[in-house]
This record gives C-alpha cells, structure tokens and sequence, in this order.
C-alpha cells in the first residue's frame, strides 16, 4: 500500500512538472517609437488587456494576411490594406469576396496607437482596435464570413494552435484571440519617417515651394489645415476627430450621425491621417476625388454649405478661401513631404 | 496668582482647541457655463438657442480652453484644457486643502514664460497649438459656431483667443500677453467641498466691447486688435458660483 501512494506521488509530481514546462511566456515587444512621436505626443493606446507581445504580433500579421478569415479563403485584410499602398487598395470603395462594392475608401492603416479615443472607422462605429477587426470578416460585402467557421479553421490547423499558444497561452481559438493578434500586429504599423519628420529632426531641408507650402497648410487666412490636421508639434497630422468638410448639400451617406443618432453629427466623418498621400489615392470616405489636386480644390472653391458644416470651413458661400495657382502646387509639393517610403517597404509590414 | 493660572489654562485650551478644528479636506473646482445665466451644456451646442448683445443668434458647436496656474492658497495646478464638448476638463481636485479663507485665481490661457512652443504633450496630441508664424505656443481658448448673417443665414465664426501677435512686419513679430489673471477672491473653506467656477459665454460678445460677428468672425488670430478686444472682453466672464458640501 505504502509503495502504490509513493508511486501516485511520483506520478503527480511529474504530471505537473511537464505542464509546466509546456507553459511558455510570450517575450514582450518594444514599439519603436518614433522620436517627433516621443517628444510631442502622450504615450501610445497599449491595453493591459492585449499587451504587444512577439508571439502576438508574428501571428497578427499571419492572420492578417491569412486568406482563411474569408468566406470562400480569397481575400485577406491585406487585399483592401495593401501594404505597399499604406495598407489602401487605391479603389475608391473596397470590394469583397462576393464582388459587391462597399461604400467607403479602404482607410490606410498607421499609427493607429495614437488613435487616443480609439474610435476607429470612418464613421467612428468601433470603438477599441479589437473591436475594429471583428467587423470585416462577418461584414457580408467584406469577407463575408462567419467566425465560428473562421475558428474552426484555424483550429484544425496544426501550426495556429501552436502559435496560439505560444501568444496567448492556449490553443483554443476564438474570434476574441484573432482579433487581439491582428489588433497587436496593428498598432505596430508606425510610420514616422517622412522628408519633413527628417526637416524637423534637422537633418534635410525643405524646397521654397513645399516651405511655403507649409505655411499655407498653417495660415488660418489660407489653407487653415493644422486646425484639423495637426502640426509641427502633432506629427500625426490628423486630430482623430469627425467633421463635415463640407463635401456636401445633403447627405447620402450620414456617417457618424448613422452611428451617434444625432442629427447634428450627420454628414461627419473621420479626419484621415495626412501622411502618405501618394500611396493612399483615391481621397475622401467615398473616394470621390482622384487626385490631390482636385482635394485642395474642394477646399479651395468647392465647399457645400450644410447645417453640419465644421465651423473651420471659411468663407463656405465663397465656396472656400480660393487659394492661387501657385499656393495649391506648394500645398501639394508640401503634403507630398509626408511621404514615408520607409513605411512601405518596411519587411516587417510585408506579407 | 490663582486667577493667573486660570487665565493661562484658558488661553491654552483655546490654543490647543483653535489647532484642533484645523484639518485638510479635499475640494473639488467645477467649471459651469451659461449664457446670461442660462446654463450651457454639450447638448445646447448646434442649435441656435443664444443671442449676442449685437443682436446675432449663434449656435456653440466647439469650446475648449486653458486655466493655468490654477491655486487655491497652496495647492496649485500647473494647467487644465477644459472641454465642454466632450465633458472633460471640467473638474479640478485638491485634495489636501487646510481649512479656513482660501484664495481662489487662475490665469485664462498661458503667460508668456509658460506659453512656450511644442511642450505639453497632451495639449500636442489634443492639436491646441498656435503656428510658428503668429508666435507660437498654444490657444487660449477656441469658441466655434454658427451666427445668423445679416441676409439670416448660416454662416461660421471662430472665436479663437491666443497672444496678440502684429505682423506687421513678418520677420520682427510683436507679441502681446494676452493672458490675464481671473482672481476669484477669497473663499471660505470648512470641509470638503466643491466650488463652481462660472463662464457667462455671452460676455466674450459684449463687455466693454460690444461685438459684430458680421465683422468679427474667422481668422482672428492673425488679428491683433481682435485679440486685444477679445482680452478686454474676457475679464468679465468668470464669476465664483455656488459652494456645496460634498
């Protein structure tokens, strides 16, 4: 009798043992932050509950471009944020597995760790990165698919379970865990290293025209962009907040009053980042302008009145603060210093 | 002899009593704002609910704005960005205030020696900064909304209050400290508490200066003798308000 508890004993004790030495710890990943970023701005949105970890952020970007997340395993986050386009896909509404347009732009992904409120899409509808990513697989004019197939997927997979475990300590496999992978691989997609990031670093020089450029981006008597599109000191060029931009008379689509029920938010949608326009063609929710060219317009001589109209639109029954010829080309030549060619081709961005 | 001591035990039982009732609680200043005494919410904002002395009807759609230098005897704060769109910024506690008379004051926007350039992180990342070319720093307060034009339609005014730039000459900017001192006067503190600190938005449009949204209605910035009329007019509009028992 003595013998068999001395046995059961050793038994236990090696059974616990082994389930320890299974028991892996994700290595924590350090953001790279950019110094302008680290020097201007409060620190990045990392959630206690979704800590960047390099487990979690290697298989964020394998679900990412991971085809499985779709209906019938055609398309990938990556097929409308296309890496080497600031994750855009250059059409002027995105279109998914079943090849039915949506209705809006593909936003560009970078830098969405400062998104400080963390209201993300257009219209502002999710709150929370994570949250974010839930949408597009079950969205049926996106991937169309349903999540407990997604899982079951991924679960019959013999390397994800691995992954998922290394990331996130167990091999069960829910929407939950996929959409914090995506999340952490996500907010590692930083872009801080465009020509006027280096001028303001002091390490390159601005021509005349895109210097004057700037100074009509910050003069309130012309283009008056910094009130909305941040700054020297906001190098992410954009406040995160909603506006109606005067695009229109009346509204088709309602944007972030369709979200809120407000009336007065109607009409407002998300201020996109300025950084990377030659990447992230066509312009506006709707995609509707073609060119940059034809956006300093808008703003220029094209602004709609509307009950919603931001108050920062001057000159609105002008039409806009008809900027000359030559203050929209050093507008143009200026946003086009915010070209970060680093973060397109950076490999850790890449499928 | 007897009566002597008598006197002096008096005298330190006072003493000792007077230290006693001493003690710190914690206060908490609340930022209210009205319209000539009508109070002005998030959910007033976009509707053209409120008059100007000159006769304009005005709809609010953004205000914001900085306290700094905020003391309440000893306790301070360094600044606030108050928010009333988005309810924030709109309480500041102190929580180790010794009771007794309290000096209450703060400066509306940033004096000069603190209006510096690029350095508060969360006024940065919250866009409150003031171009290079106007002197820098931050705004002192941005005032957003619609006024009915002379024709009676819509049209958009940014009361926006920064230090007096003249740029007269661009390469030789003269600044003017437009920020000013609101001294609230003493108050009264005996246990915890919280203290209203009241704006009357409409005083920003008519004292001592009376104002024309008509005439006065964007790019005021650049403007410096709007600036100046807008400092004359802000020295009226904070005013203490009620005083409650937490």
């Amino acid at each position: 009798m003595r013998s068999y508890w001395y046995i059961t004993f050793l038994l236990l004790f090696f059974s616990c043992s082994s389930s320890e030495i299974e028991q892996y710890t994700p290595v924590p990943y350090e953001l790279e932050i950019p110094k302008l970023f680290q020097d201007k701005l409060i620190a990045p949105i990392l959630p206690i509950d979704n800590p960047l970890t390099e487990e979690g952020v290697a298989l964020g970007k394998k679900l990412f471009f991971d085809k499985t997340l779709s209906k019938d395993g055609t398309q990938s986050c990556a097929s409308c944020h296309n890496p080497s386009k600031a994750f855009t896909d250059n059409l002027k509404t995105s279109i998914g597995v079943d090849g039915i347009s949506g209705k809006r732009n593909a936003m560009p992904l970078y830098n969405l760790a400062w998104n400080f409120d963390e209201n993300f899409s257009w219209d502002g509808k999710d709150f929370t990165l994570e949250n974010q990513a839930l949408d597009p697989v079950r969205n049926p004019i996106e991937l169309h698919a349903n999540w407990t197939n997604v899982a079951n997927r991924l679960q019959s997979n013999s390397e994800y379970k691995t992954l998922f475990n290394r990331a996130f300590g167990t091999s069960k496999i829910d929407s939950i865990l996929v959409t914090k992978a995506i999340a952490q691989f996500e907010r590692t997609l930083i872009s801080g290293n465009s020509k006027f990031d280096q001028y303001l670093l002091g390490n390159t020089t601005l021509t005349p025209e895109e210097e004057n450029g700037f100074n009509v981006f910050m003069e309130e008597a012309k283009g008056d962009c910094f009130h909305c599109h941040g700054s020297n000191n906001n190098p992410l060029w954009t406040d995160n907040l909603f506006h109606n931009n005067g695009l229109d008379r009346s509204f088709l689509d309602l944007g972030l009053g369709a979200v809120t029920g407000d009336p007065a938010d109607n009409g407002k949608f998300k201020t996109p980042s300025l950084r990377n326009l030659a990447f992230t063609a066509p312009y506006m929710h709707d995609g509707r302008f073609n060119t940059l060219e034809e956006v300093i317009n808008h703003y220029s001589e094209g602004l709609q009145p509307s009950a919603t109209i931001d108050p920062l639109m001057k000159k609105v029954n002008q039409g806009g603060v008809n900027l000359t010829a030559k203050d929209k080309a050093d507008l143009k030549a200026f946003l086009l210093t915010l070209t970060d060619f680093d973060f397109v081709n950076n490999p850790n961005f890449q499928e | 002899m007897k009566q002597f001591f008598k006197i002096l035990l008096f005298v330190i039982l006072v003493s000792c009593s007077s230290n006693d009732t001493e003690k710190e609680v914690t206060i908490t200043l609340k930022f209210s704002h009205n319209w000539d005494g009508v109070s002005v919410n998030s959910s007033d904002f976009n509707s053209f609910k409120f008059s100007t002395l000159n006769g304009e009807s005005v709809n609010i759609e953004r205000l914001r704005y900085v306290v700094s230098n905020i003391m309440l005897n000893e306790n301070s704060k360094d600044y606030q960005l108050v928010d009333l769109g988005e309810n924030s910024g709109l309480e500041i506690t102190f929580n180790n205030v010794q009771t007794g008379i309290n000096t209450l004051q703060f400066t509306f926007g940033f004096a000069d020696k603190d209006n510096v350039d690029g350095i508060y992180q969360d006024l940065n990342s919250t866009s409150f900064n003031v171009p290079m070319m106007l002197g820098g720093g931050y705004h002192y307060m941005q005032l957003d909304g619609k006024y009915k034009d002379v024709n009676n339609l819509d049209a958009n005014f940014n009361y926006h209050v920064i230090r007096a730039v003249d740029r007269s000459d661009p390469n030789n900017l003269i600044l003017e400290d437009t920020s000013f001192l609101v001294d609230l006067g003493n108050v009264n503190i005996e246990g915890d508490s919280t203290i209203e600190i009241k704006m009357n938005i409409a005083e920003w449009f008519k004292n001592p200066n009376t104002w024309d949204l008509n005439v006065l209605n964007t790019v005021l910035m650049p403007n410096f003798n709007a600036q100046k009329l807008m400092n004359a007019n802000g020295k009226t509009v904070f005013s203490l308000g009620k005083r409650t028992q937490n």
